[in-house]
């Protein structure tokens, strides 16, 4: 899809959630599709370090983020953002995708689930890049009064911190992108900071470890 | 559609005495009871796509021994409402919220299949609240399958992924086929084989809603069995050890579609000092529905009268 056509914000359904998918800037080409981190919203504006990138830049707020739907009693998961990243996939039919933080481990869920249409992934540091470990800790249960009734849903900022991320589990979905992504170095880790998931994941052959602008560039047709 | 709106009765079954709402972080959870207002309270937690007037044969034998049975519809499942997101940890707080209606007094707690499970991360966020756990074919193990390759495995993750996005999408709008009593009984049997069509055919009548155009489970269609995701079922057993109430475990070997394929060798090595564990041949994984009496009086015997 060209940008040009597009209208300023697209609204893409899953599940119950109204999600809003932004263009940031339009442009000829494949889209770029940037996945904000736990607790922030889509850019308004297209940052500058995308300039350099020729197709339209969309941003899309993640379920009880930014202007999506703020869902009533929590139950998110990694999976169930992942459910949101593939509706705005679809929206696009194909994209290079550039995560921050949560933003960026969903976003190589979604280069391993749909490989074929997603090409490659830049996973940068930002909010909830660690997530919950890689086992479950004692249990707890917790009902976060904190909030006004407005996005960032507080269940999101709970639960989605708590979130359970074995590296061989993410392993899975760069196995996956490398078997079927269009492109021959499908996953990049941009991130300074390295929780044992992305520890796994950087270390894994033909796991591409650069700057951001660096593997932006390497994307680009 | 010409199914009228019938009562089908059942031989034993009793619905519950009470039904009440609560407020689960914004989502309408329903609670139920069959007994003496006034009697000590037993909690149970039913299964996935179930509901909790599954236990509308196996409650009332419970209560004749003196026993209050509180029970829930998980969201999505029943009465309660349907979510606009599902997990584990939702399930455990709309749990951790039927709980802490009952009152502060310790109470023994019973769980089936998923609500197993639950029921052993409740008492170790909660060890103060339970006198007794008691878990009937709720334990969960890695599956074995010794007949597939590592890739193999992988590839059929790759296709559950896709699948399951794939679902995702079509969801939004998605509501449940419409049917006569005898077509949501015979679908359900795909699933519950080992119980019997008149005791389906009630479960309509119960778990079922009669619109217009037939009837429809409520269960939210956008619930879906199976999926994927970084769970180990490992995780659960290793609840196990530290547990500090009694414990009794109940596994039936019979192996269903519904079931978890535990054997007693998963089991074993975890259980805690002093726990008691049933395995019963010829019993599959709906123990409770499948052999009510036979279930009620070891959980009984296990539990005690109530004081």
């Amino acid at each position: 899809m060209s940008g040009t056509d597009s209208e300023p914000t697209a609204w893409v359904r899953h599940g119950r959630s109204d999600l809003a998918l932004q263009c940031l800037r339009e442009g000829e080409g494949r889209a770029l599709l940037l996945l904000h981190g736990l607790g922030e919203r889509a850019p308004t504006v297209a940052p500058d370090w995308v300039a350099p990138w020729p197709g339209p830049v969309w941003g899309l707020d993640f379920t009880g983020h930014g202007r999506s739907t703020l869902p009533r009693g929590g139950g998110y998961t990694a999976e169930m953002l992942l459910g949101d990243a593939d509706a705005a996939l679809e929206h696009l039919g194909e994209a290079t995708v550039v995560g921050r933080g949560l933003g960026g481990y969903v976003g190589l869920l979604l280069a391993g689930a749909r490989a074929a249409r997603v090409h490659g992934v830049i996973i940068c540091d930002g909010p909830g890049i660690a997530g919950g470990g890689i086992q479950p800790g004692s249990p707890f249960v917790v009902f976060p009064r904190f909030g006004h009734g407005e996005t960032p849903d507080p269940f999101a900022m709970v639960e989605l911190a708590r979130d359970v991320r074995p590296p061989d589990y993410a392993l899975n979905y760069v196995r996956f992108a490398f078997e079927s992504a269009p492109v021959p170095d499908p996953v990049v880790v941009a991130a300074v900071v390295r929780p044992e998931w992305l520890s796994a994941v950087a270390v894994e052959p033909g796991v591409i470890e650069c700057e951001r602008s660096e593997a932006l560039a390497s994307f680009i047709d | 559609m010409t199914d009228d709106i019938e009562v089908v009765h059942y031989p034993g079954a009793k619905r519950p005495d009470r039904r009440e709402t609560l407020d689960a972080a914004g989502v309408a959870i329903s609670k139920v009871e069959w007994g003496d207002p006034s009697a000590p309270p037993l909690l149970f937690a039913h299964g996935g796509f179930d509901f909790a007037e599954t236990l509308n044969v196996f409650a009332p034998l419970l209560v004749a021994q003196g026993w209050r049975v509180v029970s829930w519809d998980h969201r999505g499942h029943g009465h309660s409402a349907w979510a606009d997101l599902y997990s584990w940890e939702a399930d455990l707080r709309d749990a951790a919220t039927v709980l802490e209606s009952i009152g502060p007094a310790p109470l023994p707690m019973l769980g089936h299949s998923k609500g197993g499970a639950l029921t052993l991360q409740l008492a170790e966020a909660f060890p103060h609240r339970f006198t007794h756990l008691v878990n009937l074919d709720g334990l969960p193990s890695r599956r074995s399958m010794p007949d597939i390759a590592e890739h193999e495995r992988t590839r059929m993750l790759a296709q559950e992924l896709g699948a399951w996005l794939d679902h995702r999408r079509r969801v939004s709008d998605k509501q449940r086929r419409p049917g006569t009593i005898d077509e949501l009984a015979t679908r359900r049997g795909r699933m519950n084989t080992r119980l019997d069509h008149d005791w389906l055919r009630y479960l309509v009548t119960v778990g079922g809603r009669h619109d217009g155009d037939g009837w429809r489970w409520r269960i939210d269609p956008t619930l879906r069995m199976g999926g994927f995701g970084p769970w180990r079922p490992e995780w659960s057993m290793l609840r196990l050890p530290g547990l500090s109430m009694p414990f009794l475990a109940v596994l039936g070997l019979e192996l269903e579609v519904m079931g978890w394929g535990t054997r007693p060798n998963d089991v074993l090595p975890y259980l805690p000092p002093g726990a008691h564990f049933e395995q019963l041949e010829g019993i599959g994984h709906f123990m409770h529905i499948e052999q009510p009496q036979l279930i009620a009086d070891m959980v009984i015997d296990f539990v005690g009268a109530p004081e």
